[in-house]
């Protein structure tokens, strides 16, 4: 069975605007695999995700995940079980620490200051928990909302072109990080990038979108060969 | 110098609106750059407001001859305006006037009839009419300045609250800092008005009382009464307010609809 399943999802907006963003989307995910999504702006691939993770409501189509209809769960069970990272960090105010320990607080879980370094350890900000989350620069900031994300353990990982808010040399290293997390702890992800070469180095499938409808969609080698 | 002029208490009364409204008036000509807006609004206000005022005057001089429950009609009247207005200024808040009205009818309501029921507030209309209003109408500036601070507050940090939520935090709980942000702020007001009192500025209440022969110490501890009494009326309807307003800026599907 695969973890998500969408089977001809859309999103029409309500009148007065009446435009659809997105429709007929269907795409299939399994444990471990990388979806890329690509297109160009404005092509619904932000307002895919939203709907994964329900941030915005669909309002045709469904999404299953692990064979359970999405609609039936809990919006924040839903949430802490797919993971998001956006395209600016959105740090919340405090302390390093307090973000990353943020999902896990909402669930009445609590993470050990020992657990944090760790988490922070591995994504290069050893010794950052006790910092002001205002203070980080771009890279710091989204490498902070990358491991609060994953401080939620979600079986899926929504990731929403992470680096495009960063320079040059901020993004290669959240990209090099994004690659590393990936094959260690075989995330399940659903990656909106637009660069074709990162497509290609680490999505096991793409999902070609072009004016909210699906252009292309197959293994990786098939769909960025075409 | 007016009174030079004017003999008659009416046309002394009309002349001093006069003035006042145009010192107002070229007070925000000179400011115009800051808020052009407001340079519009201002004389419209005046209008209005002027036009209100002299209603209710004429209002509360038939009144007095009138039944003691005829004032309660009034209150009731004070709140639905106050609550219209209200809803001018929470513009893309869904269903602003009955989120305002419930808050200022319970807020400004309850601490009113906590009052009259403790003998505070006397049940006569010469007193409910007029201390009852100020209590609305601070009541109403409490929950416009709230309700225009938290969409403030909404508006430019929609990335931190969806964020919040794709943590898997709930709407309360995504919104809480930006409540408490707006509480906090519209508040600030009334609770530098109580701390003033008697430094900075000397109310209307005490100085019309002193003026009717009151003594003068009664008179300023009415005064705090009353103060104390729109800062309650104030707090009260911003925190049913506050706990109102989640519902109405997010679906039940826990989705952020200003944005």
């Amino acid at each position: 069975m695969p973890i998500l399943a969408c089977q001809q999802l859309g999103r029409t907006l309500p009148s007065p605007e009446s435009r659809t963003l997105l429709e007929d989307v269907s795409f299939t995910l399994e444990r471990g695999e990388v979806l890329a999504v690509v297109g160009p702006s404005g092509a619904g691939k932000s307002t895919l995700l939203r709907l994964l993770n329900r941030l915005d409501q669909p309002t045709s189509g469904t999404v299953c995940l692990n064979g359970t209809d999405t609609r039936t769960l809990m919006p924040r069970e839903l949430r802490r079980r797919i993971g998001m990272v956006m395209q600016r960090a959105y740090l919340f105010p405090g302390t390093v620490a307090r973000n990353v320990a943020f999902g896990p607080r909402q669930h009445g879980q609590t993470i050990s200051p020992e657990e944090i370094d760790s988490f922070l350890t591995h994504v290069g900000l050893a010794g950052y928990a006790s910092r002001d989350a205002f203070t980080l620069s771009g890279g710091e900031a989204q490498r902070v909302a990358i491991t609060r994300a994953l401080a939620n353990q979600p079986e899926i990982l929504l990731l929403d072109e992470p680096t495009s808010a960063l320079d040059e040399a901020a993004r290669h290293g959240v990209e090099q990080l994004l690659e590393s997390l990936i094959r260690e702890r075989h995330l399940t992800c659903v990656w909106v990038t637009h660069s074709i070469e990162q497509a290609r180095a680490m999505a096991d499938k793409v999902l070609a979108l072009e004016a909210g409808r699906v252009s292309a969609y197959g293994p990786a080698a098939e769909v960025l060969h075409a | 110098m007016l009174n030079h002029f004017l003999h008659s208490q009416l046309a002394l009364g009309i002349a001093e609106c006069i003035v006042t409204a145009l010192v107002a008036l070229l007070v925000m000509l000179l400011a115009r750059r800051r808020a052009p807006g407001l340079l519009k609004e201002l004389p419209i206000a005046e209008i209005r407001g002027v036009a209100q005022i002299v209603a209710v005057g004429a209002i509360l001089a038939f009144m007095l001859r009138g039944p003691q429950w005829t004032s309660l009609l009034v209150l009731t009247a004070m709140m639905l305006a106050a609550a219209s207005i209200v809803r001018k200024r929470a513009k893309r808040i869904p269903r602003a006037f009955m989120l305002a009205l419930t808050a200022i009818c319970a807020g400004a309501g309850a601490v009113l009839a906590i009052m009259i029921f403790l003998g505070v507030i006397p049940l006569r209309i010469t007193m409910l009419v007029p201390v009852g209003s100020m209590v609305i109408a601070n009541t109403m500036n409490t929950q416009s300045l709230f309700l225009d601070r938290l969409r403030g507050e909404v508006t430019s940090h929609v990335g931190e609250i969806e964020s919040a939520l794709a943590l898997g935090a709930g709407a309360d709980a995504a919104l809480l800092p930006y409540l408490s942000a707006a509480f906090r702020a519209c508040l600030i007001p009334s609770i530098d008005n109580i701390r003033s009192l008697g430094i900075v500025w000397i109310p209307g209440i005490m100085a019309g009382m002193v003026l009717s022969g009151a003594s003068p110490l009664f008179a300023a501890l009415y005064q705090f009464v009353v103060l104390t009494t729109i800062f309650s009326a104030s707090a009260l309807a911003c925190f049913i307010s506050s706990h109102l307003v989640t519902r109405r800026l997010f679906t039940a599907q826990e989705q952020l609809v200003l944005r």
